[in-house]
């Protein structure tokens, strides 16, 4: 039961979804299936209630977030200099969209068969940030999909209850994101020392002697 | 690039079938005696009974995920300990064995030994101390507690003289273990797990057909198998419902298809079978116990090509995970080639474990919902991390 | 047992659940009871079941194993002169919670197999940071840090008192005989290995040098006539 032949049957069974095997370059040898957002819900169904599959365990669920790189290209651009039409070569640097991606490790309990890996990608990391949730299929995304709400800031419509889980209420903001930036609420760390040090000077003046 | 949504107000303040009374909102808070920890669950209470629980957790967040993207991965180890701070050494073996299935690395027999007995020694401290603390909640003043704490000290013991500290041991490494067996371990070791099926047998006749036990917990909370399946449960707690899922036998990481062990099952899914299946999975450590300190080989108990410093496994990702002893608890890796991991996910078992709380307890009186959280076992540090 | 079945009985209680009934209700409770009494009275008579001591007028006896927080190595009398640390900064970059920290000196001093090398001006460990992961031991190339076994550290101040300096942190090699004396003897094996390769270079050196300046010619008079 490799992941190709897992890819072909949802293929088959459901109409217009698009599929894309992620692999994974590392010695676990465990490849993803990318599956789109819109037919999500249909897919894990049908994961999850085919008889010669049935993933009825959905062991982990977790974020990842790919910030918008950097990419620098060349391109051939036709220029004037001195007077005379060229071709130079420009470098023009740009940025990706990032997105957030959402990972979900599937079991089956019944048939004892191993890890299929989905993924699911936002469309960038601002607004478009909406994805199905799977927990009307596999009840264990309960918790873990508000987790990645709290922590990553992905909205999944379809969840019974989304709202924080392991931050307060009232925060604000998305901690694992990588461009999060902590709170400047420093006390006086009595003994610290470095940049540690730094922030406490700028917020007190240093008590005692260090 | 606020996505925040309002704080939703889930918990009625009426209900229809309630008839003329009003519902109480009970608030168990995160200072209790009897919730394991900074837990807190908001309860819906019609009189006695639990019409609707939420259970709120965070308290003991340390936001463990983001603090390991900036260390190594070897310095994330000691934080690994401080997950499930009861049974340190099985969260060392699953992040363990994380690595090393994400950087292919191989690991020696003596090695492997050693993480079975070790990992077996935990699973039986932790059973004997959720079996105390369960009828602790119970009542039990204490006395199966102290009982089980007394083995828990000779194996804390025998951890100190292996590891150097009782509870955060960070022994596993990349490849194998930290040192080897010192002069003596194994003789005390063996002299130990001899004595254990008489201390069993002890515990099992403090409490097994005491009737105040068995009123309070035959019936409640039980659990059915296909909503354990579906909600992700794991360990004890499944197998107590019925459907044989033992990592042990499912993966055979390690070395576990070497011993011969059973997996013992329930079959009603309640608070007694959890409570029993306990009681028998300490049974089948000490089996595993008796057979891995047998045939231990002598031998190297590192790889080693792993290097300690500058450990730079290439890209990819890796999904590792262990039969700890409160359920799955599995580590998702994803390296981009530097020394510090760029995802970093712990698969918390007791987190996952929680997602049937407010089902069991539905209908149920509130000293249940001790009982039944109880039995669920959960440690708050792998519950936040 | 039959007190107790009436007052369940007065009280309205109703009791629903299968019990395995061997033939008294209320045996079950009676077999607990008998092994906490067979528990409490044998504390009396056998050491086993007595698992208590009265601390801290008696103490277990440690294990050799233990560790708490690390301490520098120095070895012989003189605490500057004999410290081991070279200040490579290996402990405090692998420190997963970043608790040392190491400021180099800018001469240099012999270390412990007699190799000039650079000593910490400043070395501390902010305590109540550390968390006795043993990190920085197990990186550490020199044998310079290990880890101490002493737990009866309250102080009044938590401000200065829990940043360990250099003086305080440096013990003596008997001290680390004493407390692990093991893997301090491997480590004394180790660094006298160490040091006799050191002294033979230098000794090879040293005769080499010699016999190389016969062979230079003489040098020439400076003609100070003129």
């Amino acid at each position: 039961m490799t992941l190709e032949t897992i890819k072909s049957e949802i293929e088959a069974k459901i109409p217009g979804c698009v599929l894309e095997i992620v692999p994974n370059p590392s010695p676990s040898g465990q490849h993803s299936l990318r599956i789109d957002p819109a037919h999500a819900v249909a897919i894990a169904t049908f994961l999850r209630d085919a008889d010669e599959l049935q993933f009825d365990y959905c062991s982990n669920v977790t974020g990842i977030d790919w910030p918008g790189k950097e990419i620098s290209e060349k391109v051939k651009v036709k220029k004037v200099v001195d007077g005379v039409e060229q071709e130079v070569e420009e470098v023009r640097k740009s940025t990706t969209i990032g997105y957030l991606e959402v990972v979900y490790h599937l079991f089956s309990m019944e048939k004892k068969l191993g890890p299929v890996i989905l993924r699911m990608r936002t469309e960038d990391r601002a607004e478009r940030v909406h994805l199905p949730s799977l927990t009307p299929v596999w009840q264990s995304a309960e918790f873990q999909e508000r987790e990645i709400f709290d922590l990553y800031g992905v909205i999944f419509d379809g969840h019974p209850d989304l709202r924080r889980i392991l931050m307060w209420d009232g925060f604000k903001d998305h901690p694992m994101r990588k461009d999060y930036v902590e709170p400047d609420d420093y006390e006086y760390e009595p003994t610290a020392h470095d940049e540690v040090l730094e922030r406490t000077r700028q917020h007190r003046t240093v008590m005692g002697a260090l | 690039m606020s996505t925040a949504t309002e704080p939703v107000r889930i918990l009625p303040t009426t209900s229809a079938d309630a008839g003329d009374s009003q519902l109480l909102e009970l608030s168990m808070g995160p200072q209790h005696p009897s919730t394991h920890g900074v837990f807190r669950m908001d309860v819906v209470l019609d009189g006695e009974r639990v019409m609707k629980l939420k259970p709120v957790f965070g308290y003991l967040h340390r936001n463990h995920e983001k603090i390991a993207e900036h260390e190594t991965y070897l310095g994330s180890m000691p934080y690994t300990d401080r997950l499930d701070y009861i049974c340190s050494l099985t969260n060392n073996w699953a992040y363990a064995l994380a690595v090393e299935k994400l950087a292919g690395i191989q690991v020696p027999e003596r090695a492997e030994y050693i993480r079975v007995i070790t990992a077996e020694l935990t699973r039986f401290l932790n059973h004997g101390a959720l079996i105390g603390f369960l009828t602790q909640d119970m009542g039990a003043s204490g006395t199966p507690l102290m009982y089980a704490f007394r083995e828990r000290e000779t194996i804390l013991d025998l951890f100190e003289s292996l590891t150097g500290a009782r509870m955060m041991c960070n022994y596993m490494r990349f490849g194998g273990c930290r040192v080897d067996l010192p002069a003596g371990w194994l003789d005390q070791a063996r002299k130990f797990v001899a004595s254990l099926p008489r201390f069993l047998d002890e515990f099992e006749r403090l409490l097994a057909s005491n009737e105040i036990l068995m009123a309070r917990t035959q019936g409640v909370g039980v659990l059915s198998k296909e909503f354990a399946v579906n909600a992700g449960v794991t360990g004890p707690i499944l197998r107590a419902s019925g459907v044989n899922y033992d990592l042990r036998k499912v993966d055979k990481y390690g070395i576990y298809d070497r011993f011969a062990f059973k997996i013992p099952l329930g079959e009603h899914g309640d608070t007694y079978d959890r409570y029993m299946i306990r009681l028998l999975e300490m049974r089948e450590s000490v089996k595993i116990l008796n057979q891995a300190l047998k045939d231990i080989p002598d031998g190297p108990i590192i790889d080693p090509k792993t290097k300690i410093r500058g450990f730079k496994p290439k890209p990819g990702e890796a999904y590792g995970r262990i039969e700890s002893p409160k359920g799955e608890l599995g580590f998702y890796l994803v390296s981009d080639g530097t020394a510090n991991p760029y995802r970093y996910r712990v698969r918390s078992c007791c987190m996952m474990n929680l997602t049937v709380l407010e089902q069991l307890c539905i209908g149920h009186n509130v000293a249940d919902v001790v009982v039944i959280l109880g039995s669920i076992d959960i440690v708050m540090g792998e519950v936040d991390r | 047992m039959l007190v107790i079945l009436s007052v369940a009985k007065n009280l309205g209680i109703v009791w629903n659940f299968e019990v395995e009934v061997d033939s008294v209700f209320g045996e079950g409770i009676l077999k607990g009871l008998a092994e906490t009494a067979r528990n409490f009275l044998g504390s009396y008579v056998s050491k086993k079941r007595l698992t208590t001591v009265q601390y801290p007028e008696e103490r277990l006896p440690q294990i050799e194993a233990y560790r708490n927080f690390p301490f520098l190595v120095y070895d012989g009398e003189d605490w500057q002169q004999g410290l081991r640390c070279v200040s490579c900064f290996i402990c405090e970059k692998e420190c997963p919670p970043k608790c040392i920290f190491i400021e180099k000196s800018t001469d240099k001093k012999p270390d412990a197999v007699g190799k000039l090398q650079f000593y910490p001006k400043v070395f501390n460990i902010d305590v109540s940071v550390c968390m006795s992961c043993q990190i920085c031991v197990e990186v550490c190339p020199f044998d310079a840090i290990k880890m101490d076994t002493d737990y009866e550290l309250s102080t009044t101040n938590r401000f200065s008192a829990l940043l360990w300096d250099k003086h305080h942190l440096a013990k003596s090699n008997e001290h680390y005989h004493k407390i692990h004396p093991t893997e301090a003897a491997v480590v004394d094996a180790q660094l006298a290995a160490e040091r006799a390769k050191v002294a033979a270079k230098a000794k090879a050196a040293a005769e080499a040098k010699p016999a190389a300046a016969p062979a230079a010619p003489p040098p020439v008079p400076a003609a100070s006539e003129k």
